[in-house]
């Protein structure tokens, strides 16, 4: 069941003019308008999200990862013009156009973003428990015991000592506050998650254990992921299947599989080989 | 009755990195595997055995040809179907193998062999005992079964491989090179096991290096020569040339 199909994706930082598609790109070879200057961040992208599945966007710093994942995870950017349409599953109409209200309740219970940088996804002068709570009472969970029986949980399901729930959260190490930025896109049972970078700051042995917690759970809740990283081993251990962006393009897709054993487009076939 | 139909089978490679060469992996390459089978594909290094198992998987996109599998679902051209409609195969009916174990490290021996069961529904307790069961028959000797394969040697490694790809018994098993680090000991166990489990119903294609080892799971052999098909004989008319290289 396809759950999220999205199309012409964009997003455009600067004033745009009716030549920054055509200018920007793979063939182009930039993301910048040269005759605005606009950064086209991210551009005629399309793809499909089925339900409980794991899909991989990967590329180098800069060719639209984030952009495009802010977009699907219905993150508004004031500096940037976006356009496109996104179909979700039980819902009518194009998700960049819903209002307000709306927005806010898809993201509380649909889908989920784990930011890359944990400052802009957590609150780290609260506790490690509150910031899980908050995401609740936004939801609308009023019982403070409901609540905190529902934090302690997720702390075991994403495994931080649930000892420390009451901690301030800058106290935390790097890997606990991953799991914690996990456990609040968790709270709400959402049908998707998207992940940021999930193992930057981490160190390998840390990454690892996050990573093999992620897969658990995703697997075990049946929740969909959109899973971006740098790192092509990152989305080899999660993904069904992989996007390829550079230059704020899809250049390629498929299974991950194929992605990383046959890659067909030149740039993908640099980008493993700069790996191995 | 046949379950895997390949016609005109061919993979070509061009390689960007390397100044846009265009490497052959196989060409025209046709042959039928009937149920239950266990056919050894074997040849000199660089035929293409690899390329042909990674075409049957679609790890490697296939370049033309057909790939008609009749699986429980009816048939399925698995060189052009959908990712989608692999991805469900894969999670249900058509396993893997290669030489290389690729898990995440913390994960122990016994759940790194449980987790396609688990992924199946399969009860965890009932998973595990199965990944017991393999690894035991496999001689991974007991004390590692909760250690992580990460730490373990080549050959413990390509043993847990095995041992994880066998544990969901699907019915087209895709085998390449899983016996290569093993000593002739844990060989003859590994060898064992592939000539008895998972049992008539799972059609095996393997690739295998060691005349003994064809010689002793195989019913039918299939030889690549640069690429393409030479010959596919019965184990009886098989005299081990092509594999010593
Ligand atoms: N707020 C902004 N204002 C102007 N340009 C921006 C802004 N945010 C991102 N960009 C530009 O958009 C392009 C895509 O950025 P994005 O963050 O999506 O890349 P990324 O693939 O996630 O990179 P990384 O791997 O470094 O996280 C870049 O050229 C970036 O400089
Ligand atoms: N992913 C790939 N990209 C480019 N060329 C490839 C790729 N895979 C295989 N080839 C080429 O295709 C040919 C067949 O290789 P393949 O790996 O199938 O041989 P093999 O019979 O499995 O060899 P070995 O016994 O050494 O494993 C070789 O020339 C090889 O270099
Ligand atoms: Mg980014
Ligand atoms: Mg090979
Ligand atoms: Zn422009």
């Amino acid at each position: 069941m396809t759950l999220l199909e999205a199309e012409n994706l964009q997003t455009v930082y600067g004033p745009g003019c009716s030549r920054c598609i055509e200018s920007t790109g793979d063939r182009a070879g930039t993301n910048q308008c040269s005759h605005c200057g606009s950064v086209v961040a991210c551009a005629e992208a399309d793809l499909g999200v089925e339900a409980a599945e794991v899909l991989g966007i990967v590329g180098e710093s800069g060719s639209g990862k984030s952009s495009l994942a802010e977009l699907l995870a219905l993150e508004r950017d004031d500096d940037a013009t976006t356009a496109g349409d996104i179909r979700y599953d039980g819902h009518d109409g194009n998700l960049l156009e819903v209002d307000y209200e709306t927005r806010h309740d898809l993201r509380t219970r649909e889908i989920a973003l784990v930011h890359q940088h944990i400052r802009d996804g957590l609150n780290v002068a609260f506790t490690g428990g509150g910031n899980v709570a908050e995401k609740l009472l936004s939801a609308g969970h009023r019982s403070y015991e409901e609540v905190r029986e529902r934090v302690r949980e997720l702390f075991e399901e994403t495994e931080v000592p649930v000892a420390r729930i009451d901690d301030l959260t800058h106290t935390y190490s790097g890997g606990m506050q991953r799991r914690v930025q996990i456990a609040r896109a968790l709270a709400t049972d959402p049908n998707l998650i998207v992940l940021d970078e999930p193992t930057t700051g981490l160190d390998v042995s840390v990454q690892a254990r996050v990573l093999d917690t992620f897969r658990r759970v995703q697997r075990e809740e049946g929740v969909a992921a959109i899973v971006v990283s740098h790192d092509l081993s990152v989305v080899r251990l999660l993904a069904d299947r992989t996007l390829v962006m550079r230059h704020g393009r899809i250049v390629e897709s498929g299974l991950t599989d194929r992605i990383m054993e046959d890659p067909h487009h030149e740039y993908t076939q640099t980008l493993i080989n700069s790996v191995i | 009755m046949t379950v895997l139909s390949v016609d005109g089978l061919s993979k070509t490679f061009d390689v960007y990195v390397l100044d846009d060469t265009r490497v052959v992996g196989l060409d025209d390459v046709s042959f039928d595997v009937r149920e239950g089978e266990f056919l050894a594909v074997v040849g000199a290094s660089g035929s293409g055995k690899s390329s042909l198992l990674n075409c049957l998987y679609r790890t490697y996109d296939p370049s033309s040809g057909e790939v008609v599998y009749r699986g429980p679902d009816g048939d399925v051209d698995l060189a052009t179907c959908p990712d989608r409609t692999i991805i469900a195969l894969r999670g249900d009916t058509i396993g893997y193998a290669s030489q290389f174990l690729d898990e995440i490290p913390r994960v122990p021996a016994v759940d790194v062999v449980a987790r396609p069961l688990v992924e199946r529904d399969v009860d965890r307790t009932d998973a595990r005992a199965t990944a017991r069961r393999l690894l035991s028959a496999l001689a991974v000797p007991e004390e590692l079964w909760q250690a992580y394969p990460a730490t373990f040697s080549g050959g413990e490694r390509q043993r847990v491989n095995l041992a994880q790809a066998l544990a969901p018994k699907p019915d087209l098993l895709l085998l390449d090179e899983p016996t290569s680090a093993l000593d002739p000991e844990t060989r003859r166990a590994a060898v064992d096991l592939l000539s008895s489990y998972p049992g008539s119903e799972t059609t095996v294609v393997g690739v295998f290096h060691d005349t003994d080892v064809v010689e002793a799971v195989a019913d039918r052999v299939l030889v690549l020569e640069d690429g393409r098909l030479q010959r596919v004989v019965p184990v009886e008319a098989y005299d081990g040339e092509v594999v010593i290289e």
